[in-house]
C-alpha cells in the first residue's frame, strides 16, 4: 500500500543523502531518465554504494533500472538487487520483458541467495503497453502500476495538458487492472514543481477515478500527495460508525442492519473496513478512536 | 599514461582523478578537511586494498562527500582508466 | 578565569553567570549628550576631522542600516587612512564585506579595537587571524545600548549615515534615494555620543516624525552618495526552495501548532534566512486556515511580514532594520508599522519588545549538547557572523526554536560542545533538524506537551547519535590560546572568548 513515491536521481549524493527524511511512503532510485548516458556507471555504483551501507530506511526502496531494450540493464540489475531493496521499476514495460525480467530476478536472488523476493513495478508509457495493461497485472512479481505520461504522450503525439484529458483512458484503464487485482494504481508525476494547487486538483482528480498513489519528482510534492489519498476524516468517522455498528450487529446475530437510515450489508461493511485499514496504516486514528 | 576521472565538484560529491603509476600517491584536499582527511584516506586505501592494488596516483577533491560517494566515485574512476585501450 | 559555563575569560571582563542575572543589577545611566541650538553644516570628510579633531585614540561609531552598500564607514576609513590617525577604536554596530577596507588599518595601527554585533567577510577573517592589536568586542544588538547609556562604550563621535535629514538636523531613513526603513541602532549613539554627525545625500526643509531628533545633532555633512541602493537593502528576499530546509520549516510549524503557539494574540519574530522566512510563509498559512490574528512581529523586518500586516494578521509591526525594499515602502505609509530603537528591541533595562515575544525562529551554525548555540564562529573558530538579536531574543521570547540542517557538507551541527558560544543553552528550548526534533529537558512543559504527539522527538545526544551515523566521528580541533576578542553577553558579561586562528 502507497500513497507516494518520490523519484531521486541516481547520480546525485547530495540528494540520496537526504532521500529518506521527507515522508514518502516509497523513494525511487533512478538509473534512467535521470542519468545521463556519459554517467551510468557512476550512478549505478554511487547507489550500490549507498544501498549497502543503509540500515533503517523506514520506506520502500524502489530502484528504476534502465529499460531492458538498452545495453545497461543486467549490471543494474547486477549491482542493485539485494535483500537492501524492495522493487524493480521497469520502464518501457510490456509482457515480454517483464517475462525476462522476472527470470533475471529470479536466477540473481538465487545467486546472491537472497531472502527476499524483490516486487516489480511496470511502467506503462507506451501506447501498445496500454493494450496489454490487463496481462501485464498478472505478470510476476507485478505489485503495482505507475503510469509514464511524458513518454506515453509523445508515442501518442499528443501534447501533454495539466487538465490530462489525452491521459483519461490509460489511467482508467490502470485503475480498474489494479483494482481488480488488489495491487497500486500509481499515477503519473506532477511536472509543474510550483504549482501546488494544480498537484492537489490533479491528486484528487485521479483519486476519484480510483488510483491510489501518486508518484513525485520533487520532495515539496510529498505531504500533498500524502494528504490527499488518504480517506477523509469524515469517511473514517462513518467507517469507525459502520465498524461500530457491525460489531452490535454481530453480537445480536444480524446480518443486515441499518444506520443512520440507510441499510448496511456485507460490501458496506467492507468498504468500512477498507477505509480503516488505510486510516490505521498511516496513523490517522488516535489511540481513543478519534480521527487526527 | 592512463588516467580517469568520476564524480563531480557539487556539494556533497567529490571529483577523483586516478592515474596510472609505479608507487602509491593519494592526495586528498576537502572542505572538511581538519575533521575527516583521516576518515577520507582510510576510505580510499580500503577500496585500493579491496581491489588488490598498490601502484596507483589518487587526487581526491572533496566538497564533503559521505564514505560511500567516495568509494563509488574512485571504483568508477578505477573501472573507467582500466577501460581505456 | 572561567564562567559560570566552563568557557575562559580574559581578565579585564566580567564573567557570565546567567541569563537573567541582569535582574540583581540595577540599570546604569550616564547623562545625555547636552542638546544643541541647531548644527553646523560640514563641507566634507575633511571638514569633520578638522572641526571635530577627530585624533589618536579616539572611538567613532557607527551603524549599519545601509548594509553591504554602505559609504560613510569606508569613507571616513579613508580619511583616518591619508592622515595616518593611530590607535583609534571603531564601533560599527555590524561589519559587512564592503568594509574590508578596515583590514589595512588594522594591519597598520590606526585601528587597534572594534566594537561591533556581527562582523562577516575580509574583516571577519582579519580578525580572526590576530590583526588587531587590541581586541575585538561583540555586544548584541540589545547589549549595545546597554553598553553605551551605561559608559561602559564611550563614543567620542557618532557619524550617522542617514537618508534624509531636515533644516533642524531631525533624520530619518524612510524617504531619500539611499532610504533604508527603520534606523533602530542608531538611537543610543545620537544621544549618548560626545559629538554627532549625520551624514546624508537627501536634504529637505522638515520631516514629519523624524527617527532621529535634530536636537542631538551636531553638525550634518552633506555627500554624493551615502551608499548604494543595491547592497542596503535586497529587492526582495525569498524563502528558500531547498526541501530540506522548507521539511524544516513545516515541521517547525507543525510542533508550533502542537505547543499552542499558534494562536490568537500571538507574536512572533523569525530572522531573514530562507529557512525562517519559510516557517513564517508556513505559520502565516496556519493562521489563515484557524482565522486568527497575531497581536505583532518584530526585529529585522520583511516583505513576509509587511504583506501579513496588511492582510491584518498582525495588529502591528516593530522594526528595528528593514531587509528589504516592501519594508522600506512599508513602514513609511502603514501607520501601524512602527520604527523602534535597538534599546527599546532588545536592551535588557529597556521596557523593550523581546520579553513580549511569544516565540523566535532562529538559526545556529553550531548547537551542543547542552543547547548552547554559536552564530558567531565558525566550526574552525573563525569568525563569521555574531549574535545580533540572537542571544536578546532567546532570552526574551517563551519559546526559542532553532531550525537548521542537521548536517551540512559533512559536518554535523550537533557538537559535543560549540566551538564558540553565542547564546547560551538555558535559553534555547528546541531545536528542529529535517531528521527530528530535540526539546531542551528544562522545558518539561513543552515535553509535557508533545509527549502524545506524532512529531519526531529525540534527545539531543540521540540526534547526535544520528549524525554522526551518517558522517561519521570527526576529528577533534585544538583551537590556539592567543584571543583576539570576546563574546559580550547582552548583560554586558562576557560569555566566551574568540582565539586567534590561521
Amino acid at each position: 500500500m502507497r500513497r507516494s513515491l518520490l523519484f531521486i536521481p541516481g547520480n546525485n549524493p547530495a540528494m540520496l543523502q537526504n532521500s529518506d527524511v521527507f515522508g514518502s511512503d516509497a523513494v525511487i532510485f533512478d538509473l534512467e531518465d535521470a542519468v545521463s548516458v556519459t554517467e551510468k556507471d557512476s550512478a549505478r555504483t554511487l547507489v550500490g554504494e549507498f544501498l549497502k551501507q543503509t540500515h533503517d530506511m523506514p520506506m520502500e526502496i524502489v530502484v528504476r533500472i534502465n529499460g531492458l531494450d538498452t545495453q545497461y540493464y543486467p549490471e543494474d540489475l547486477e549491482t542493485v538487487v539485494s535483500d537492501k531493496i524492495d522493487t524493480i521499476m521497469l520502464p518501457k514495460a510490456n509482457v515480454e520483458y517483464l517475462n525476462q525480467l522476472d527470470k533475471l530476478l529470479t536466477k540473481i536472488e538465487k545467486d546472491k541467495k537472497m531472502t527476499k523476493k524483490t516486487g516489480v513495478l511496470p511502467i506503462i508509457e507506451l501506447a501498445s503497453s496500454v493494450l496489454e495493461i490487463n496481462e501485464i497485472v498478472r505478470c510476476p512479481r507485478v505489485n503495482g502500476v505507475l503510469l509514464g505520461a511524458e513518454d506515453l504522450s509523445s508515442d501518442l503525439e499528443v501534447e501533454r495538458t495539466k487538465t490530462g484529458n489525452e491521459i483519461l483512458l490509460p489511467r482508467m484503464q490502470i485503475a480498474y487492472a489494479c483494482a481488480a487485482l488488489k495491487i497500486d494504481a500509481i499515477d503519473t508525476p506532477f511536472t509543474d514543481t510550483n504549482d501546488m494547487e494544480g498537484l492537489e486538483h490533479d491528486c484528487r482528480f485521479v483519486s476519484n477515478l480510483g488510483m491510489n498513489a501518486k508518484a513525485a519528482i520533487h520532495p515539496n510534492q510529498i505531504p500533498t500527495i500524502n494528504s490527499v489519498f488518504v480517506p477523509t476524516a469524515k469517511a473514517i468517522n462513518w467507517a469507525l460508525r459502520v465498524e461500530a455498528a457491525s460489531r452490535q450487529a454481530a453480537e445480536k446475530g444480524l446480518g443486515v442492519f441499518s444506520l443512520d437510515g440507510k441499510m448496511v450489508d456485507k460490501p458496506v461493511i467492507m468498504r468500512a473496513q477498507k477505509i480503516l485499514l488505510k486510516a490505521r496504516r498511516y496513523n490517522l486514528i488516535d489511540d481513543n478512536g478519534g480521527v487526527l | 599514461m592512463k588516467r580517469a576521472i568520476a564524480g563531480s565538484l557539487e556539494s556533497n560529491d567529490v571529483l577523483i582523478t586516478v592515474k596510472e603509476s609505479n608507487c602509491l600517491n593519494i592526495t586528498v584536499k576537502s572542505i572538511v578537511y581538519d575533521f575527516f582527511h583521516r576518515e577520507i584516506e582510510k576510505v580510499i586505501r580500503d577500496t585500493l586494498a579491496e581491489l588488490g592494488i598498490d601502484k596507483i596516483d589518487v587526487v581526491c577533491e572533496d566538497k564533503g562527500a559521505l564514505d560511500y560517494t567516495i568509494k563509488a566515485r574512485l571504483l568508477v574512476a578505477i573501472a573507467r582508466m582500466e577501460g581505456q585501450k | 578565569m572561567k564562567n559560570s559555563i566552563g568557557r575562559f575569560v580574559p581578565q579585564q571582563f566580567k564573567p557570565f553567570v546567567s541569563s537573567s542575572d541582569y535582574n540583581n543589577h540595577k540599570r546604569k545611566l550616564i547623562d545625555e549628550k547636552k542638546r544643541t541650538d541647531g548644527f553646523t553644516m560640514l563641507q566634507s570628510v575633511s571638514d569633520m576631522f578638522d572641526k571635530l579633531n577627530i585624533t589618536d585614540g579616539m572611538t567613532l561609531s557607527f551603524h549599519h542600516h545601509l548594509r553591504n552598500g554602505d559609504f560613510v564607514l569606508n569613507a571616513v576609513a579613508e580619511e583616518i587612512k591619508r592622515r595616518d590617525i593611530k590607535n583609534l577604536k571603531l564601533a560599527p554596530s555590524s561589519i559587512f564585506p564592503s568594509n574590508a577596507i578596515l583590514v589595512e588599518l588594522m594591519e597598520n595601527g590606526n585601528v587597534t579595537d572594534i566594537y561591533t554585533d556581527y562582523v562577516n567577510g575580509p574583516v571577519a577573517e582579519a580578525i580572526s587571524k590576530g590583526k588587531l592589536k587590541g581586541m575585538c568586542v561583540m555586544h548584541t544588538h540589545g547589549g549595545r545600548p546597554m553598553a553605551i547609556e551605561s559608559g561602559e562604550l564611550h563614543i567620542d563621535v557618532a557619524i550617522l549615515a542617514t537618508p534624509t535629514v531636515d533644516a533642524k538636523g531631525n533624520g530619518t531613513g524612510f524617504i531619500g534615494k539611499s532610504a533604508c526603513g527603520s534606523m533602530g541602532y542608531a538611537e543610543s549613539d545620537l544621544r549618548y555620543a560626545d559629538k554627532v554627525v549625520l551624514v546624508t545625500d537627501n536634504m529637505v526643509d522638515s520631516i514629519e516624525s523624524p527617527q532621529l531628533d535634530g536636537s542631538y545633532v551636531d553638525y550634518v555633512l552633506k555627500v554624493d552618495a551615502i551608499g548604494d541602493p543595491n547592497g542596503i537593502v535586497s529587492g526582495t528576499t525569498r524563502i528558500t526552495k531547498d526541501p530540506v530546509g522548507l521539511k524544516i520549516a513545516r515541521d517547525t510549524t507543525a510542533l508550533l501548532d502542537e505547543l499552542g503557539m499558534i494562536k490568537e494574540g500571538l507574536s512572533m519574530q523569525t530572522g531573514a534566512g530562507g529557512t525562517s522566512l519559510a516557517v513564517a510563509y508556513y505559520v502565516k498559512q496556519r493562521m489563515l486556515e484557524k482565522g486568527i490574528r497575531g497581536s505583532f512581529a518584530s526585529g529585522g523586518i520583511t516583505g513576509y511580514f509587511t504583506d501579513m500586516l496588511e492582510e491584518n494578521l498582525f495588529d502591528e509591526l516593530f522594526d528595528v532594520q528593514c531587509f528589504d525594499l516592501k519594508a522600506v515602502q512599508s513602514i513609511g505609509k502603514n501607520p501601524r508599522h512602527h520604527a523602534m530603537s535597538g534599546s527599546r528591541y532588545a536592551n535588557p533595562f529597556d521596557d523593550n519588545v523581546v520579553d513580549k515575544l511569544d516565540f523566535v525562529i532562529l538559526g545556529a551554525t553550531e548547537i551542543d549538547l547542552d543547547f548552547n548555540v554559536n552564530v558567531t564562529t565558525d566550526s574552525h573558530g573563525k569568525i563569521m557572523g555574531g549574535s545580533g538579536g540572537h542571544s536578546d531574543t532567546a532570552h526574551g521570547a517563551k519559546v526559542t526554536v532553532i531550525t537548521t540542517n542537521l548536517i551540512k557538507s559533512r559536518l554535523p551541527i550537533i557538537k559535543e560542545k560549540v566551538t564558540t558560544v553565542t547564546t547560551p543553552g538555558e535559553d534555547v528550548d528546541v531545536l528542529v533538524t529535517e531528521r527530528g526534533i530535540a526539546i531542551n529537558p528544562r522545558r518539561t512543559d513543552l515535553l509535557e506537551k508533545v509527549k502524545n504527539s506524532k512529531l519526531p522527538v529525540f534527545t539531543m545526544q540521540q540526534l547526535l547519535e544520528k549524525a554522526h551515523s551518517i558522517t561519521g566521528q570527526p576529528d577533534t580541533l585544538k583551537l590556539s590560546d592567543q584571543p583576539v576578542g570576546v563574546v559580550v553577553y547582552r548583560d554586558g558579561t562576557v560569555i566566551d572568548t574568540l582565539y586567534k586562528t590561521n
